[in-house]
């Protein structure tokens, strides 16, 4: 039976009713009296030497405050990166500065070079056109490849060549890889491309600065997963503004997807640019804009190699990646080919060796970083690709080849660093498998057949780590930063409370399922809580929303803080019952005294802690406010099976996904309405990626998918009724209080490797069986290409590559062996 | 946008005066001119409305039995009054892009316009439809053969607007489109009507100079209107192909005759 | 500058417009209802979207001049006359057909041109007509139930299949 409230029941959002009714307050809905308006002149070319630029024609325009360029920023922070990755030599890598306003040069298209501030958006807009830059053009570095090549154009002069970094992990594994692939019955490799990608929140990005002379105090609001972030990055190391003289607020955020993580330059210059003028100074993007100055995501060219046994077990795993940096490092970029990638290669499998080589490149694009799951879709595709293609060379089932190689004892030491806390692989897979109707797939793929459709099933397993992480740990793998969370909760008086959590919610509902927790925890109703997050002034310290963290982390800093309000709210119910501490009980609100029927109401006790007249003042402080830092002692490890099933049009190419499975296990679960809905979206972002979308460049560095004209995002009629199941098969998460492990990022792991290893099985139906792979988007047009065997299919016109290019030219070596 | 001066004439003649005036531009439906204006790739003085012209909205049927759609007739409009007398056109505009879009933007803005993966001139040009156009010196029709003449290029003049585009009414007809995944507008469309003299064949999105007719399919269809009869064929030159992110010439040049085909069999 | 008057949601409104001023703008900045929202420059993703005399519009897509004199619908107008969520609404919050809230405003108003179109839409006939509205967060699952529940048809409770 459902609960109809607190902990594991589906409580309607309260959020909601502000956003039905118009009510919710984005950041553009924020206007300051008096406020300024910029727009920013960016680059259309995507490198060029800045010979000079001309502001006078624009600063006597209409309206025009001023025009910046890069000189005004001689003395101001670069924005920085939060993740320094050390090489497989022991090297820091290379580092390049990113300053607000291009200097010097512009390193790719969208790079802004100048602002104009303006009394109207519109005027800002005219000015802007009138900015003469003269810009060079260079020859610019579009392909990974060509960018890591002898004498290569260089993205950034003072570097020594494009390559950020090469990470070997576990180097010392390297040669007992080599070891098992010399000794294997069975190698299959693969060479793939996973697809660049555009996070695309429905709210564009906005900033607005805002400075207060009379304490020389700046505000910034803006469009981000984590204020304090970006208060401590743009404060400490862009402007030079102490923590408590800067507030940085992001209210309601229309979806942030990881894009939102990170710190802008546009944040900066606003900021900045308001104190400079004291006035305060507004930023909307546009679309367009989007597409050129949000951090887009994956963009990874990869070889993997699956060594097997006689009996099928896999032996070792090895893989070398090129992973696409853009043309600077934004905040979290360099971990996320890494440690968000190289440590879930294991998967979840019990292979014992495994060797992951990444090269991170520099090139004339926008910048990538963390995108919905980061690094961990671009593990789970490959190796749930390779582990495909070797059962259909084995000619085995590829559940049974799956699960024959399941890690089923935990805890599980991977290969790679980390360690499984628990998990059942089986137990999904078996929901999967009824939900799927597996033993029924023969007779629909003869009806679709009759229809002269070709049908196919593709299951894969995922594994992903979450709740990030142990502050000692990401310490030492680079992080420059803790990630635990914090959270206040301040009873009141007459009993309600407020909760301060530094976990910043757009989208994801924690308004709603963070009071349940509470809630169900004192025995209160959920309206009596409220959630306050997204504000450094009314929070004291948070490390925000990314990495399927929030509940994980946050939740528990939260349950941490409840837990000593509870404690002390005994001692205090306690005195008022005359009855010892340790016999007090609380339940539905009320204290008791076990065995006794002696009791008081939460809401007397929380009256005593602030009216303190009758009152223990000798042992404890009035009031009833607590905070905690909760620190997770390791990684959660979400995992499960997802099924696809799809029907390609063998005229057309054109593929439809007819059913999607999902069998999750996230631990224990608070709010099953939620998790379903993050399902639904992780789902759809990932099913986009294998069919829809794709971020393209030509090979002069123009982006070709620059607005919803050419970047297909997926509509309602892409996609049939979801199949999720997140209650049946549950292993709680073994190390934080409430047992979970995060739903945000699943959806959009586990799912393109599935619609993949569908079409790939609807074609081989087909009699295409030389086709055992066909690189994402699986559009119509690559689809029918591959049927028709031009190179097309095989992964033309990919992001970061030449329309012409195929894989084999592009990839890794010589596209035969790996050149580790 | 650039600022400009938006004029709203009431009758055909008065837009036609307001147009008269130096760098003015006619507004249909505005989904197409507007996002363009907004991206600052178009501007104007004056911006004429076309959308308070009576005279110029609806459906009727002339005296040959063609069914006369006014310049001004939103694609929702047609849609719906073309439904019992002409199945086919009345589902090409019922498909054109969202609801929205449908309920504000016009046929004539958009045969004006001639975007070489708009749906319209499709129908237009498959119908062998007749275009009335006004201008300074008076109303004239121009035939859909002569009047599309390469991607965003037709035969009206600087000031003339489309006020009417009369249809006649094939024994059957049907369009094929297959989408691009992100604008919505056809990859490739095909649009085939049978009439008692022969069948028509135009093709949108596929070509780089805009709709064209498919001569060998006609041909071949007014012998034997059959799916068959197009699948014999080759596909088209794909030389004059479109080729973009979202499909090869090749690939376009081949949903020229899977969409034909498809058209045939629907048309029934 | 003129000053532009129209109807909004059953009340007399007026706002200084330019020729350019896009009815989006003029609802958003001249009358400061900021439920309308902007998600894109090419028309694509409705967020939007508002009714224009009784047929949806994209208000990013529309001249503010244009619209002088009409009666104009924004999400604003569509809860209960006693401020409670109206059916539409009331059915998006019950099948969690929202997640950022985004998209929302125009996923109602597109739901509600629908429903007025056809009373009792098919699943596929939801899907098709939101062509012009972009969810990306939900992958449209739940606004697709929300919008069947609003027209009265039997569906599946959330979190229970």
């Amino acid at each position: 039976m459902p609960k109809d409230m607190g902990i594991g029941a589906s409580s309607k959002r309260r959020e909601d009713v502000r956003f039905l009714t118009g009510k919710g307050r984005y950041t553009d809905d924020i206007n300051v009296a008096g406020q300024a308006h910029v727009v920013f002149c960016r680059s259309d070319v995507a490198h060029g030497r800045i010979e000079g630029i001309d502001t006078s024609a624009a600063e006597g325009m209409p309206g025009v405050i001023r025009v910046f360029t890069g000189a005004d920023f001689e003395g101001v922070g670069s924005i920085p990166c939060g993740w320094q990755v050390t090489d497989k030599h022991g090297e820091p890598m290379q580092e390049p500065a990113h300053p607000v306003l291009a200097q010097g040069k512009v390193r790719h298209v969208g790079d802004p070079y100048a602002a104009v501030v303006a009394e109207t958006k519109a005027q800002a807009r005219d000015a802007a056109e009138a900015v003469e830059a003269s810009i060079t053009e260079l020859p610019a570095v579009i392909n990974m490849k060509d960018a890591l090549a002898e004498g290569a154009t260089k993205v950034h002069d003072d570097l020594r060549d494009n390559l950020c970094y090469d990470w070997g992990f576990v180097e010392e594994n390297k040669d007992a890889v080599a070891k098992a692939f010399d000794e294997a019955a069975h190698v299959t490799s693969l060479e793939l491309v996973n697809n660049r990608l555009v996070a695309n929140p429905m709210e564009p990005r906005v900033a607005v600065g805002d400075y207060a002379s009379h304490d020389d105090s700046s505000t910034l609001y803006t469009t981000s997963q984590n204020p304090h972030v970006i208060r401590l990055l743009m404060g400490a190391f862009v402007l030079g503004i102490p923590e408590h003289k800067l507030r940085v607020v992001a209210p309601d955020v229309g979806g942030g997807f990881g894009t939102k993580i990170f710190h802008y330059a546009e944040e900066a210059f606003c900021t900045f640019a308001a104190k400079q003028l004291e006035m305060p100074v507004k930023w909307t993007s546009t679309r367009g804009e989007a597409f050129m100055s949000d951090a887009h995501g994956r963009d990874h060219v990869t070889k993997i190699e699956l060594a097997l046994d006689a009996e099928n077990n896999f032996t070792a795993l090895r893989t070398e990646t090129y992973a696409n940096m853009g043309a600077y490092l934004s905040t979290f970029a360099p971990s996320v080919p890494t440690w968000l990638h190289g440590t879930l290669m294991a998967g979840n499998y019990k292979t014992p060796l495994v060797y992951v080589n990444v090269k991170a490149v520099f090139t004339n694009t926008v910048p990538v970083d963390a995108y919905r799951g980061a690094g961990r879709p671009e593990a789970t595709f490959q190796l749930e690709r390779v582990v495909d293609k070797a059962a259909r060379e084995l000619g085995v089932d590829p559940v049974a080849l799956r699960r024959q190689n399941f890690v089923t004892e935990f805890p599980y030491q991977t290969p790679v660093a980390v360690e499984y806390d628990t998990g059942d692989y089986n137990g999904t897979m078996d929901v999967l498998e009824k939900m799927i109707d597996r033993d029924g797939f023969a007779a629909r793929r003869k009806e679709s057949e009759a229809r002269g459709k070709l049908r196919g099933l593709g299951i894969n397993s995922y594994i992903e780590a979450c709740g990030i992480a142990p502050s000692n740990l990401v310490g030492q793998l680079g992080a420059r930063a803790g990630l635990y969370e914090s959270a206040t909760v301040r009873v009141n008086a007459t009993g309600g409370l407020v909760v301060m959590t530094g976990s910043h919610s757009h989208g994801q509902g924690h308004e709603t399922s963070f009071a349940q927790v509470v809630a169900d925890m004192i025995g209160i109703p959920e309206d009596q809580v409220e959630i306050v997050h997204g504000d450094t002034a009314r929070v004291p310290m948070g490390m925000g929303t990314y990495g399927s963290r929030s509940l994980a982390v946050g939740g528990s800093a939260m349950v941490r803080a409840t837990e000593k309000i509870i404690a002390k709210a005994k001692k205090i119910a306690a005195h008022l019952m005359e009855a010892d501490e340790g016999d007090v009980e609380l339940k539905d609100g009320k204290f008791s005294v076990a065995g006794t029927d002696k009791d008081v109401a939460w809401g007397d006790v929380t009256l005593a802690a602030y009216v303190p007249h009758n009152y223990p003042l000798e042992d404890i402080e009035p009031g009833l406010e607590e905070t905690a830092f909760y620190d997770p002692n390791n990684f959660t490890y979400p995992a499960g099976a997802y099924a696809c099933e799809v029907e390609v049009d063998p005229e057309t190419g054109k593929v439809d996904v007819v059913a999607f499975a999902a069998a999750d296990d996230f631990g224990n679960v608070v709010n099953p309405m939620i998790v379903e809905g993050q399902v639904h979206g992780g789902l759809a972002q990932g099913i986009g990626q294998a069919l829809l979308e794709n971020c393209a460049y030509d090979e002069d560095g123009q982006l070709l998918s620059a607005s919803y004209m050419d970047y297909a995002m997926p509509r309602a009629f892409d996609f049939p009724m979801f199949q999720v199941d997140s209650q049946s098969s549950q292993t709680p998460c073994t190390h934080n209080p409430l047992g979970v492990k995060g739903c945000g990022e699943a959806g959009a792991i586990g799912s393109p490797p599935s619609v993949v290893n569908a079409v790939v099985d609807a074609l081989q139906s087909g009699g295409f069986t030389d086709v055992y792979h066909i690189d994402m988007p699986l559009t119509p047009d690559r689809v029918w290409g591959a049927m028709n065997g031009s190179a097309t299919g095989q992964g033309a016109a990919q992001p970061a590559a030449n329309a012409d290019d195929t894989t084999q030219a592009r990839s890794v070596g010589d596209g035969t062996t790996a050149t580790h | 946008m650039y600022d400009f001066q938006l004029v709203k004439p009431s009758s055909v003649a008065e837009a036609i005066e307001a147009l008269g005036a130096e760098d003015a531009q006619a507004l249909g439906g505005g989904q197409t001119l507007l996002p363009t204006m907004k991206a600052r790739l178009a501007q104007t003085d004056t911006l004429v409305s076309l959308a308070h012209v009576e005279e110029m909205k609806g459906v009727c049927t002339d005296d040959a039995g063609r069914l006369c759609v006014g310049g001004g007739t939103t694609h929702a409009a047609a849609a719906e009054a073309l439904k019992s007398d002409y199945p086919a056109l009345s589902s090409l505009a019922a498909r054109i892009g969202d609801p929205a879009v449908r309920a504000r933007g016009t046929m004539g803005g958009s045969v004006a316009n001639d975007d070489p993966s708009a749906c319209w001139p499709a129908g237009v040009l498959g119908s062998g439809a007749t275009v009335v156009a006004a201008g300074k010196s008076g109303t004239r029709e121009i035939g859909a053969d002569d009047f599309f003449q390469g991607m965003f290029t037709t035969a009206l003049e600087e000031g003339e607007i489309i006020t009417e585009i009369r249809f006649p009414v094939p024994e059957k007809a049907a369009y094929e489109k297959m989408i691009q995944p992100a604008s919505r507008f056809p990859l490739v469309a095909a649009y085939v009507a049978k009439f008692a003299d022969g069948v028509r064949v135009a093709i949108t999105g596929a070509s780089s100079d805009g709709v064209f007719r498919w001569t060998e399919a006609e041909t071949a269809l007014s012998q034997d209107f059959s799916a068959e009869a197009v699948k014999g064929l080759a596909a088209p030159d794909a030389g004059g192909m479109i080729s973009d992110l979202h499909g090869s010439a090749e690939y376009r040049a081949h949903l020229c005759k899977v969409m034909t085909a498809r058209a045939v069999k629907a048309a029934g | 500058m003129t000053v532009t008057t129209m109807t909004v949601n059953g009340k007399s409104r007026s706002a200084p417009t330019e020729g350019r001023t896009l009815l989006v703008d003029f609802l958003r900045e001249g009358l400061r209802l900021t439920g309308t929202h902007v998600g894109c420059d090419t028309s694509q993703c409705g967020a939007c979207l508002v009714h224009v005399d009784g047929q949806p519009a994209k208000a990013c897509t529309v001249l503010a001049q244009e619209c002088e004199g009409a009666e104009v619908t924004t999400i604003e107008g569509m809860a209960n006359a006693d401020g409670s969520l109206g059916k539409i609404q009331q059915a998006f919050q019950d099948y969690h057909g929202l997640q950022c809230g985004f998209c929302t405003p125009g996923m109602v108003m597109a739901a509600a041109s629908l429903l007025k179109e056809n009373p009792r839409p098919s699943e596929q006939e939801v899907r098709h007509y939101l062509e012009g509205n972009i969810c990306r967060c939900t992958g449209y699952h739940n606004i697709v139930k929300a919008i069947m529940a609003a027209s009265g048809q039997q569906v599946e409770a959330v979190a229970a299949e």
